[in-house]
């Protein structure tokens, strides 16, 4: 009798189940005509972003929603998003739409996880030119670009009033503070914060083809410019006047520079939110470079929508990124959530007037380039960041930068 | 629970009046059978979607053996062991078989998906505006039901605001009825999509390509059509895919999962194929691995050692010292010795990676020192080793005085009668017996600590790294080191970072075997 009870329960478990899920799924796929139709009568867009966009998008994803009778998901992701994102495409569990850095395409693109997007010359016409051929990887458009962000100088201007022309000036600057300069070396290196330097010293990482796109094939890593630009930034290390140091790390040199000890700090528009907040009285120049050298070229990196190859929604994806993305509404309101300068003209004439940062960024990055996107760069990283903080540490450049140009090498194959 | 009421339960419940805990355990069951079965029916949905027929199988398997285990009076064993079998199935044989598997292909980034996903991604991502082409406004509709019917794509030209209908066999013009943007409103035999109808829809609006003469027009997204052209289409006839404008071609190579010109160039999307033993070659005979390997390996050992047994005197000295009941406020020095143990070892290990900083750090600024922490690699080494003593300790001190008031006291107060001093009591007696208790334990701290990647990871990342070799720093353990040959330089190499796990792994099991078997001789000697 027992049994014969646990069987029934267990049936109707079953029976309660299979109807939900039943239900469900005919909601979902709405093979049935009209009736099922008007139950539900739109598709289901789901995008992915980190944390803080997520809580951005969300009112106009609503919106989008609205307008056009489809349900759109927000899903923040904290940690780890391009490796959750490529793994979730992958298993089929992905989104339709994914937001993340440029420096992403190359992988994202090997593993066949994003699709170019076809965009008319009116919707390229509206971007700033740098984002655009930031997201531009083998000939083709990856993403819709929204904001751009670039390092710069900022300093206190109570500590050094004057903007530097070149490093040699900034070292000279005479300043109250017990540090000059705050620029992340850390431990293991910093190769996105050393770069301006490096450039100006004549280094370089890939050489570009015909066509403008990086050239794995060609490292500058190991080659002798890398090794004079060395030799100059060995200058400015620990065993030289000091402005580079290991001890400043990616986790302290916002908050040396916000505690008054610095009065320079290269770093990007990610800073500025902790500098207002410490009452600094600040401005923001281009990083200066070495006297007589190149001028310093930072990194650009382009904030970007992509269009997942493997998302359920393909068309609708490609209508929000390429149709709704490019309309300057939403690129307000994601920089109201993070400063970054908008990468779409409309946007940016829009903000520039109550935000004057945002123009000194822009032009701090006249000179930058973009992060190249290609999957080699991933090699570099690592390699390149330990051979800046043994060359600041005070280890012979010319032995160092080899053999981190080997290693680098060695991986690319 | 239910296991252990079922047997008697069951022949109790023949009797007319069953009493009430068996009903309450009935219930128990019942709600444990049908969760399991629902379990059972959400898993079944993604894999019917995936076609994934030997996973249904075993799935369906499985669920009616536990229904009809749980369900009869009989089989009380496997009554009992089912549940544990399952568990060690899924969560220790399943993820060895599968890290074993994957260590014989080359399962990493731009090796992840098929062949056939390859093609599709190559395809798709050579597709590109015809030079020179229109932009059209582009309206989904379709001749029959809005959910059903065959789709066509109206086509406004931006010029004329002619409108044409596009389908597989062509444009043809339409009479329609046009916005100022070049949307169709209204088309004579045609029922307009809104744009939730035609979202419904998106796979076959993706997939419909309206030839024309120079290509294709596609839509990109819903309200917008381009006239494109693939760049580069797979050839199964020679099993290669082949540049429609230059007429290059790359040709699959099985081998390597990917496809491979004739100068060698290769597209970046590849496929996963079997290896077979090369990612273990690779673990023996690449230089850059081989070469560090054995002065890692010894590090390694010396630093399991030395967390281990520091942790373990530390522990065991604090554990002595409060033991005895002469020590006053003995509580309140035991909360205060427990205090790093109960903090997150993650948080921990980021603040103690600071106080290490050499110019602003906690140390430095303390003992007005000037020591580059990190920057040798012996202090380096020392620090670290420091950061785990701190950081383990307790957990020895709080087992230690565990299994030192198992001890009975007579037997010490035995030996100081038959003439032992304290030291002696201790060496002899007390000593042995906590070894018996503890020795296990000490070999999973080795274990532990052997592979303690957030150890390294978290404070000095492996640094201090010698300017000649990028790749291996003096503090770098077995696992920090292959972590950054995985997963560093080319992107992640899932199949290569198997391989090197289950290196890691058959040391650490040797070690652990050996240890193990020594435990049991000294059990045999004091027990």
């Amino acid at each position: 009798m027992r049994i014969r009870a646990v069987g029934v329960a267990a049936t109707m478990t079953c029976a309660f189940l299979i109807t939900g899920c039943g239900a469900d799924k005919t909601d979902a796929s709405a093979t049935k005509p009209s009736a099922a139709a008007e139950a539900k009568a739109g598709g289901e867009l789901v995008i992915w972003a980190d944390d803080k966009r997520s809580a951005a998008l969300k009112p106009f994803a609503d919106k989008f929603g609205a307008e056009n009778g489809v349900t759109v998901k927000v899903q923040a992701i904290s940690k780890d998003q391009q490796t959750t994102f490529v793994t979730a495409s992958q298993q089929g569990s992905g989104p339709d739409v994914m937001v993340g850095a440029h420096d992403w395409i190359g992988n994202l693109v090997q593993n066949g996880a994003i699709d170019p997007v076809q965009l008319s010359p009116e919707q390229t016409g509206g971007l700033a030119p740098n984002a655009l051929k930031a997201v531009t990887f083998n000939g083709q458009t990856y993403g819709v670009p929204y904001a751009l962000e670039n390092l710069a100088l900022i300093r206190n201007t109570d500590l050094a009033p004057k903007a530097p022309a070149t490093i040699e000036e900034l070292v000279a600057t005479k300043t109250k503070a017990t540090e000059k300069l705050c620029v992340q070396v850390g431990q293991n290196g910093d190769a996105y914060h050393l770069y301006p330097l490096y450039s100006s010293a004549g280094g370089y990482l890939f050489g570009t083809t015909a066509n403008g796109d990086y050239d794995p094939k060609d490292l500058g890593v190991g080659k002798p410019e890398s090794v004079a630009a060395f030799k100059k930034i060995a200058t400015l290390g620990e065993k030289g006047n000091g402005a580079l140091k290991r001890s400043i790390t990616p986790e302290n040199s916002i908050a040396t520079f916000t505690s008054k000890k610095c009065a320079y700090l290269i770093s990007g528009p990610w800073a500025v939110t902790d500098v207002k907040k410490a009452n600094i009285k600040y401005d923001i120049s281009p990083v200066p470079g070495f006297a007589g050298g190149k001028p310093a070229q930072p990194f650009l990196g382009v904030q970007t929508f992509y269009v997942a190859s493997k998302g359920k929604n393909k068309a609708l994806a490609q209508e929000f990124v390429t149709n709704y993305v490019t309309t300057p509404e939403l690129a307000v309101a994601l920089y109201e959530a993070e400063p970054r300068p908008p990468a779409l003209t409309a946007a940016f004439d829009q903000v520039k007037g109550s935000d004057p940062d945002l123009q000194k960024f822009i032009d701090a990055g006249k000179n930058g380039i973009p992060l190249p996107a290609i999957p080699e760069m991933a090699a570099i990283w690592d390699p390149f960041g330990k051979a800046e903080a043994a060359v600041v540490g005070g280890a012979d450049p010319a032995k160092t930068i080899t053999s981190a140009g080997k290693t680098i090498q060695a991986a690319i194959k | 629970m239910v296991m252990q009421l079922d047997g008697p339960a069951t022949q109790r419940a023949r009797p007319p009046k069953p009493d009430m805990p068996d009903k309450s355990a009935g219930w128990f069951k019942i709600i444990l059978l049908g969760l399991t079965t629902a379990i059972a029916i959400w898993a079944a949905f993604p894999l019917i979607d995936n076609k994934a027929w030997t996973g249904l199988a075993i799935l369906i398997g499985t669920t009616a053996a536990l229904l009809y285990l749980y369900l009869t009076p009989r089989h009380i064993p496997a009554k009992y062991l089912a549940p544990g079998t399952i568990l060690l199935i899924a969560f220790q044989i399943f993820p060895v078989l599968y890290t074993a598997s994957t260590a014989f292909t080359n399962f990493g980034d731009g090796h992840r998906g098929t062949k056939a996903e390859a093609v599709v991604a190559i395809q798709t991502a050579s597709v590109t505006q015809v030079p020179g082409s229109l932009q059209y406004a582009l309206t989904v509709a379709t001749t029959g039901d809005t959910a059903t019917g065959p789709l066509v794509f109206l086509i406004t030209d931006p010029a004329t605001k002619q409108v044409s209908a596009g389908d597989a066999n062509g444009l043809t013009p339409v009479e329609a009825t046009v916005t100022s943007a070049g949307r169709v409103t209204a088309a004579s035999g045609y029922t307009v999509l809104t744009t939730g109808q035609a979202s419904l829809r998106s796979k076959e609006i993706t997939a419909l390509a309206v030839p024309t003469a120079g290509g294709a027009i596609r839509s990109s997204g819903l309200s917008r059509a381009y006239e494109g052209k693939a760049g580069r289409v797979y050839d199964a006839s020679c099993d290669c895919v082949r540049d429609t404008t230059t007429g290059k071609s790359w040709r699959a190579d099985e081998s390597l999962g990917l496809f491979v010109a004739g100068d060698g160039e290769r597209l970046a999307q590849g496929w996963k194929v079997t290896v077979g033993f090369s990612n273990f070659t690779r673990v023996l005979t690449d230089p850059a691995i081989s070469g560090p390997f054995l002065r890692t390996l010894v590090w390694n050992f010396a630093f399991a050692l030395l967390s281990t047994g520091g942790t373990f005197v530390l522990g065991l000295l604090c554990a002595i010292a409060l033991h005895s009941k002469r020590v006053r406020g003995r509580t309140l020095y035991r909360v205060l010795l427990i205090l790093p143990y109960a903090m997150p070892s993650f948080a921990m290990l980021l603040v103690w990676r600071d106080m290490f900083n050499t110019d602003f750090g906690l140390i430095n600024n303390l003992f007005g020192t000037d020591v580059d922490w990190f920057g040798g690699s012996a202090s380096a080494r020392f620090a670290v080793i420091l950061v785990q003593l701190w950081l383990g300790y307790p957990y020895m001190f709080l087992v230690a005085t565990g299994a030192l008031q198992a001890i009975p006291g007579e037997l010490t107060e035995a030996s100081r009668i038959d003439g032992a001093g304290a030291w002696a009591a201790f060496r002899k007696i007390t000593l042995p017996l906590l070894m018996v208790a503890l020795t296990p334990l000490l070999i999973s701290s080795f274990a532990f600590n052997f592979n303690n990647f957030n150890a390294i990871y978290l404070t000095t990342e492996g640094a201090p790294f010698p300017a000649d070799n990028p790749a291996n720093g003096a503090t770098d353990l077995l696992i920090t080191y292959t972590y950054r040959l995985a997963f560093g330089g080319a992107g992640a190499q899932y199949g290569f970072a198997a391989a090197i796990s289950i290196f890691i792994f058959l040391i650490v099991a040797v070690v652990s075997a050996i240890s193990f078997r020594r435990t049991r001789r000294q059990e045999e000697v004091y027990s």
